[in-house]
């Protein structure tokens, strides 16, 4: 059986998910999501035109409360968590690179 | 080891929370180097919990409806200075700012939390073969997986390590360990439990619920972790529902249906265990119908299709910039990848990537979209059948616990395992797994009761009867 996927769609969704895989990973993923891909066909046994679609299970509403201010997490506490951190502020590396 | 029941009444009565926690943790030092069950023991936060358990009892107070009792607490809800890593690299090392809202409220009931146990990564999986710092083994067969995704707190009462544990089933991860360690585990209906501090994985259909020997504890834990959450936005306002107090009232005059889903494909020993289930409930006054609900059977197709795609979007935090782990590159996009890449395993990353798919332009009709058709058909096709019964019977999961490694290299096998356990979580509905007779190498077997939203009262009643005709 041909695979639902090829390696070329995995090495996309890969880089969309920022994640970098081996050669053995493309390989090996291009199998095993295409045997779920395939068996995720059984869906279209149901005549589905027409039906609504549910995200959740009992319908999401907004919920509001009185806009009053309350506590927080400490803000030291949270930075302290950071891997780096610089003046209270998440640090990270270079942003926007060189033109090319 | 005591029930919780038990250990709670005498604590109250003035016997020592500090010595139930001595005999917890001695029987977690004499076991854990070979289950692997706790990723993390909070010795100086149990003893400093019950300690202040006795002064209240001293004082002549009530030091509440869990005072003294021993608690283990899946390690991807979040517990305040306490290492939570949801058996992941990426988290490894970090202690949250906050209590997840039910660490709070078990030790406002006096509980006392010894410590983190063992999952899957982020709660993918169904064997806790996927956590980054090793695999449970079942107490009952050491050779074979206790189940998963929280496998750890079903393996740690299992073990008599302590009576009550919490995990969290987001497609059958606390019914399936449940039923492969011999133990209660309860699937609550959606939003009856705030999930406040619970790391998500897929949110529509991630609850937390308790394990325990017998389903008076299992009741009285979700009394007390159950009822509204403003933290939670999903979260029911609604009181949680008292079960003990009805848990004695049988089953007379019930209609349970007995779903041939449910139990096709199953193992014979599971089959028989059923068949035997149904045969109590007959005698004890309910009545049993056999029926058949197809749509069942596209659970698996939609489940592993949605919470894929929730998970995608959950574990997008995880970008090496605010807590965790960093992998160092030289610009902010080569870091996010390289500190993802380093730090989710081989299932979370097939997840992640599976639901990125189903959710990416061009495919998302196809998968993500026809998902959610088939999740209203079974929510519909749920509602049909519980307009004629009140309750629903089935397996658990199609064999009694397996050997390890003997699905890790088909994901596909592996998925199989939640054939039955998957439904409810797509419905928000509730559902029970009951120990009820043992198979294949003396192993237990697990028998499932399923109800509409809110039937915790009648589905806690049923199981009771179940428990009693085993002698328990």
């Amino acid at each position: 059986m041909s695979n639902v996927l090829r390696r070329e769609d995995v090495a996309k969704v890969a880089t969309l998910a920022r994640l970098t895989l081996s050669d053995e990973e493309l390989d090996l993923y291009t199998e095993q999501l295409s045997k779920v891909l395939q068996h995720a066909q059984d869906m279209n046994q149901l005549d589905l035109t027409g039906v609504a679609p549910t995200a959740h299970p009992f319908g999401l509403k907004n919920v509001v409360r009185a806009d009053v201010v309350t506590p927080s997490l400490d803000h030291d506490a949270v930075m302290a968590m950071a891997p780096d951190a610089e003046d209270g502020r998440f640090a990270v590396p270079r942003i926007v690179g060189e033109a090319p | 080891m005591k029930s919780a029941v038990d250990i709670a009444r005498d604590v109250n009565a003035g016997a020592s929370a500090v010595e139930e926690l001595e005999r917890s943790l001695a029987s977690i030092r004499s076991r854990n180097d070979e289950l692997n069950v706790f990723l993390h023991v909070d010795e100086e936060g149990a003893y400093a919990a019950a300690r202040r358990v006795d002064e209240i009892v001293a004082a002549g107070g009530s030091a509440g409806s869990l005072a003294g009792v021993p608690v283990a607490l899946k390690d991807n809800l979040c517990t305040l200075g306490v290492p939570t890593t949801c058996s992941s690299k990426i988290l490894d090392g970090w202690r949250p700012p906050y209590n997840a809202t039910v660490v709070d409220r078990l030790r406002a009931a006096g509980a006392v939390p010894v410590g983190k146990t063992n999952l899957d990564e982020f709660a993918m999986g169904s064997s806790t073969e996927n956590s980054a710092f090793g695999p449970t083994r079942n107490p009952l067969d050491p050779a074979r997986v206790p189940g998963g995704s929280s496998g750890g707190s079903a393996a740690a009462v299992a073990a008599n390590m302590t009576p009550l544990s919490l995990g969290s089933d987001t497609g059958g991860s606390i019914r399936q360990p449940a039923a492969l360690c011999g133990l209660v585990g309860v699937k609550p209906t959606y939003g009856s439990v705030s999930r406040y501090g619970l790391i998500a994985f897929a949110s529509s259909l991630d609850q937390i619920g308790p394990f325990a020997k017998t389903v008076a504890d299992a009741a009285l834990a979700l009394e007390v972790i159950g009822g509204y959450d403003p933290k939670d936005s999903t979260s029911l306002n609604e009181t949680a529902p008292q079960l003990l107090a009805t848990l004695d009232s049988g089953v007379a005059g019930r209609r349970v249906g007995l779903v041939r889903e449910l139990v096709e494909g199953s193992d014979d020993d599971v089959t028989r265990s059923v068949d035997r289930a149904a045969a109590v409930l007959r005698d004890a006054g309910a009545t049993v119908v056999e029926l058949s609900i197809p749509e069942l059977t596209l659970g698996l197709s939609a489940y592993y299709l949605i919470a894929p795609a929730e998970a995608s979007s959950n574990l997008a935090r995880y970008d090496g910039v605010r807590y965790g782990l960093r992998v160092d590159a030289e610009d902010v996009a080569a870091m996010n990848e390289a500190t993802r890449t380093a730090g989710f395993g081989a299932e979370v990353k097939r997840r992640i990537m599976l639901g990125t798919y189903a959710l990416s332009a061009g495919y998302y009709d196809a998968y993500y979209g026809q998902a959610l058709k088939v999740r209203t058909q079974m929510i519909a096709a749920f509602a049909r059948a519980y307009a004629d019964v009140d309750l629903l019977l089935g397996a658990t999961t199609p064999s009694v616990a397996f050997a390890f490694g003997s699905k890790t290299n088909d994901p596909m096998a592996m998925y199989l395992n939640d054939v039955f356990t998957i439904p409810t979580n797509l419905s928000g509905e509730a559902a029970i797994s009951v120990p009820f007779g043992t198979g294949e190498a003396d192993l237990p077997v697990g028998v499932q009761l399923l109800g509409p939203g809110r039937s915790e009262p009648t589905l806690f009643a049923a199981a009771r009867v179940l428990e009693v005709a085993e002698g328990r």
